[in-house]
């Protein structure tokens, strides 16, 4: 393997084809129980305990803007390590790890959705599908202080 | 440099330096009492263990240096000399320089390249000063050691002779008998010699005993350590608690409660270990306010309350940093120089107070300066030209937002640059510093006034007790140090007792109105089934000094909890103050008191508390206060504020009498002067009936009842105006649902009492009576 090649934690989000860098990914877990946060901002599903650790848990499909997923299926959670700890990020099925050309890597097209380019590292060419490498730290730069429409009614 | 060596050097480090973190405190105590002999003493007796110690291990230079210190401290301490501004200076220069060659001494063993002479030269020349006339009070005596027990003390405490044969003794050497009391004992055959020899050896070991030969110095990291094993083993003992109700073992249960109880105390004891008030940490600050109040020629005295509140030791080392910068910046930009007070009519020297209190587990501590405020405008503009946020968006913020926009990077107010603070750097340093272990700064200032700086820091290493509450299917930990009690009112109850003021629930807790906020509407929970036919729990809790009622679906149990922060991306949501893991191993919330009482609005700015003396804050805030509108009689309506008010009464209108000329009732077994609040404004009495409402007040330490018709509203954040009427009963107006009303004086209601009645005990009240 030539030392440019880098490598990347696979996974799906409908008919997404998505990737991470492994550096990032502590641990890929099944599905976890998980405790609701009230007033989150939406993408925050809920908290995880990962072996004493609490852990919050991010859903993908709505960073992304994507449709729910079905009631029927469950996430996986795909564990990042981040500078102020971890974050899990919930998708729906987990890949391989791949070895990728850099020659294959491409930024972006102009042409989608101008909030998932705004996440996107860039895009790599593999035979037959192309595989949306996310910036991870962006992902999670979820602007999530508290929505203040969603003030709760407090008048009983 | 062999280990015995190494051992007696690094203990004359680390006693050196608790002496001089001491000193630091006592210089800045004799700049107010120059002729503090006892102060004076200690200091010479630190600088004079240095330099002999110093001399001993042959660090030269260092005993040269405090050589010239010592003596001239010790004319100082003779009262041959007196204490100028002048020469404290010099000796806190001496305890910097000693300070120095200590850190050389640690990094390699000697004592520094660096020469001292124009410290030592300036010492000697301050000592060769002629003798002044000692201060005119005498000398007093050089503090006594602590007495050893007396011998006779000894043996009777080891059961050796009784207390009457030792007295007896003691009695003839006061007679003039010249031997010693063991001697005489031993010559009345009441103690063996022998045993008096043991008794002297006891007494002398007694008397060396000091905190030297009870404490150990033991490695932060290990302390470390054991509190996260300690940690870990409180949640598997929450698991093991949890797994054991559900078996039917008893033996099994016995153990997991004897687990328990071992657990708790070992959780305590580890505890304890790790926490340190933090005057350790405060005790540094004197110094540093002095030094930088002289740098900027302003006038500063430092306050401090609560330096007993205790703190995990590195919480209290993480914000050592932040609080020294925010306390020099309080200096530097907040406390004007003495000619600007004057010209602001303030007192020449201005007010530092240090605060720290332990609240909903979290500890506060407060910066509070009466200086000159920060204006809310000027950040604004300088926010929008330094570019921190854009015009717009600087338009649309509260003032409390713009006010904490000096924490963003890249920020300063101050109009000149000044080598102490104002650089833009700092303020963020100091945020991010204090949010890196989970804690919050906030600012609240007024112009001319002066700024608090409250910084909460979660104990997040510690394991606080919680209960632990539903809502549906989700628990809730509420920290117990904010609860106060637990209310049930069965359905039927529920639907009397709670009542309405303009839709806002409110619960008569023993006479006082409790406002409550429902779980479910805190936690915006929409799908939540109201089912009226379910009992209500109340947790009465207490924000600040606001008492108010969360009404929760089920009270579950009380647990010991590991506090966790949360993520980054759940910290803006302010009613969460952490989450835990359950014994079941599931996450729960922790819910932050204080946040869901602002959020619920039961705290109102009035309520919050940025100095103490809330009482003065409220008279002084003219604006955003809370009114309590009643109808004084006749439809007149008049506005009460509603920090003076204590509780709402019916009182039988059989259960008035007359004291003197003066109306009262028997109230919590005093008697309470009522006055008509209708009469007292010239609108004539309410219409006579069975029950009479009153509104209690406080007035200074005493309760005045005002009788109206009616209670009307609360109404929240309105504005003081001024008065529409000249009468003498009315302090301003305020426009509440558009029409002005008329705000009630308390003074005037307190003139308006008998003042026998108001000044004389309760006791002679009864007189009165009868």
């Amino acid at each position: 393997m030539s030392s440019n090649e880098r490598q990347f934690c696979t996974f799906t989000l409908g008919d997404g084809f998505f990737g991470v860098e492994v550096e990032k990914v502590q641990e890929v877990l099944r599905y976890q129980d998980m405790t609701s946060v009230p007033l989150a901002p939406a993408e925050v599903t809920g908290l995880i305990n990962l072996r004493g650790q609490i852990v919050t848990a991010v859903e993908l499909r709505r960073r992304l803007s994507l449709p729910e997923r079905p009631a029927d299926q469950r996430p996986m959670n795909i564990v990042v390590r981040l500078d102020d700890g971890a974050v899990s990020l919930l998708v729906d099925q987990i890949g391989d790890v791949l070895l990728v050309d850099p020659d294959t890597f491409e930024a972006p097209p102009e042409t989608i959705d101008a909030t998932t380019r705004a996440l996107l590292i860039g895009v790599c060419k593999l035979e037959g599908r192309l595989l949306l490498v996310l910036d991870v730290d962006k992902v999670l730069e979820v602007d999530i202080s508290t929505d203040e429409s969603r003030e709760p009614a407090f008048a009983g | 440099m062999d280990d015995e060596m190494r051992e007696v050097i690094e203990e004359f480090l680390v006693e050196s330096h608790e002496n001089l973190d001491r000193m630091d405190q006592e210089f800045v105590a004799l700049e107010r009492d120059p002729d503090d002999r006892d102060v004076l003493a200690s200091v010479f007796r630190t600088i004079h263990t240095i330099k002999g110690t110093s001399g001993f291990l042959g660090f030269t230079k260092l005993e040269a240096l405090t050589h010239v210190g010592e003596n001239l401290l010790s004319r100082l301490r003779d009262g041959e000399l007196r204490l100028s501004a002048e020469s404290t200076t010099a000796l806190l220069a001496m305890v910097d320089a000693v300070r120095a060659m200590l850190a050389s001494i640690e990094a390699d063993g000697h004592d520094g390249e660096f020469e001292y002479e124009a410290i030592i030269d300036l010492l000697t020349e301050l000592n060769a000063v002629a003798a002044v006339p000692a201060a005119p009070e005498p000398e007093p005596d050089p503090e006594p050691e602590p007495d050893p027990p007396l011998l006779g003390e000894v043996l009777v405490e080891a059961g050796t002779t009784s207390e009457e044969r030792v007295v007896e003794a003691v009695v003839e050497q006061d007679e003039g008998d010249p031997r010693r009391v063991g001697e005489i004992l031993v010559e009345k055959g009441a103690v063996e010699p022998g045993q008096v020899l043991e008794a002297l050896h006891a007494q002398a070991e007694k008397a060396g005993s000091s905190i030297a030969d009870t404490s150990i110095r033991v490695d932060v990291a290990l302390l470390d350590k054991l509190m996260n094993l300690v940690g870990e083993l409180v949640l598997a003992r929450n698991q093991v608690l949890q797994y054991a109700t559900t078996m039917n073992d008893s033996a099994f249960l016995a153990n997991s409660q004897r687990l328990n109880l071992i657990t708790t105390e070992l959780q305590e004891g580890v505890m304890k270990t790790r926490m340190q008030p933090i005057g350790n940490v405060w005790n540094k600050l004197p110094r540093v306010v002095r030094d930088l109040a002289q740098t900027c020629g302003k006038q500063v005295r430092l306050e401090m309350e609560g330096r007993d509140t205790e703190l995990d030791k590195t919480v209290l080392e993480a914000i050592k940093d932040p609080l020294t910068h925010l306390v020099r910046n309080s200096v530097d930009h907040g406390i004007e120089t003495a000619e600007e007070r004057i010209a602001a009519g303030k007192p020449a020297e201005g007010t530092l107070l240090l605060r720290a209190f332990h609240e909903s587990g979290l500890v506060n501590i407060e910066i509070t300066d009466d200086g000159s405020g920060i204006d809310v405008e000027k950040v604004r503009a300088k926010a929008v030209e330094r570019g921190v946020v854009a015009v717009d968006q600087a338009a649309r913020m509260g003032d409390r937002e713009v006010m904490n926009l000096i924490f963003q990077p890249g920020f300063s107010t101050a109009e000149k640059v000044t080598n102490v603070s104002g650089r833009g750097v700092g303020m963020d340093v100091v945020k991010t510093n204090i949010e890196k272990i989970g804690g919050t700064v906030d600012v609240q200032s007024r112009v001319g006034e002066g700024t608090t700086l409250r910084i909460k820091i979660p104990l997040t290493l510690a394991i606080i007790p919680a209960l632990v509450v539903c809502n549906g299917d989700a628990r809730y930990a509420i920290p117990q140090v904010s609860l106060l009690e637990l209310v049930r009112l069965e359905a039927e109850q529920a639907r009397t007792s709670i009542e309405r003021i303009q839709g806002s629930p409110v619960y008569r807790l023993r006479g006082k109105l409790l406002p409550l906020v429902y779980l479910r509407d805190a936690l915006d929970d929409r799908d939540a089934e109201i089912d009226e036919n379910a009992a209500v729990n109340i947790v009465v809790l207490q924000a600040d000094e606001q008492q108010f009622g969360l009404v929760v679906e089920r009270v579950e149990d009380t647990a010991e909890i590991v506090v966790k922060p949360l993520g980054k991306q759940l910290k803006g949501i302010p009613i969460f103050a952490g989450a835990t893991i359950m014994g079941d191993g599931r996450v729960a919330l922790i819910l932050d008191v204080m946040g869901i009482a602002q959020r619920a609005k039961v705290l109102t700015e009035l309520h919050d508390k940025s100095r103490a003396g809330a009482e003065a804050e409220a008279a002084r805030r003219k604006d955003g206060q809370t009114m309590l509108l009643v109808d004084a009689a006749h439809g007149r309506r008049v506005a009460v504020p509603l920090g003076a008010v204590a509780r709402l009464e019916q009182f039988e209108a059989s259960k008035l009498e007359w004291a003197g000329s003066q109306r009262v009732v028997q109230y919590t077994g005093e008697l309470l002067p009522v006055v008509s609040v209708g009469g007292l404004l010239g609108y004539g009495e309410p219409e006579p009936g069975d029950l009479l409402e009153v509104v209690v007040v406080w007035q200074g330490d005493r309760q005045v009842g005002l009788h109206v018709a009616a209670i009307l509203d609360i109404v929240d954040d309105v504005e003081l105006g001024r008065a529409t009427s000249t009468n003498p009963g009315i302090v301003g107006s305020v426009v509440i649902d558009d029409r002005v009303t008329d705000v009630l004086d308390m003074r005037a209601v307190v003139a308006a009492v008998d003042p026998a009645l108001l000044n004389d005990s309760r006791f002679e009240s009864y007189e009165r009576v009868s």
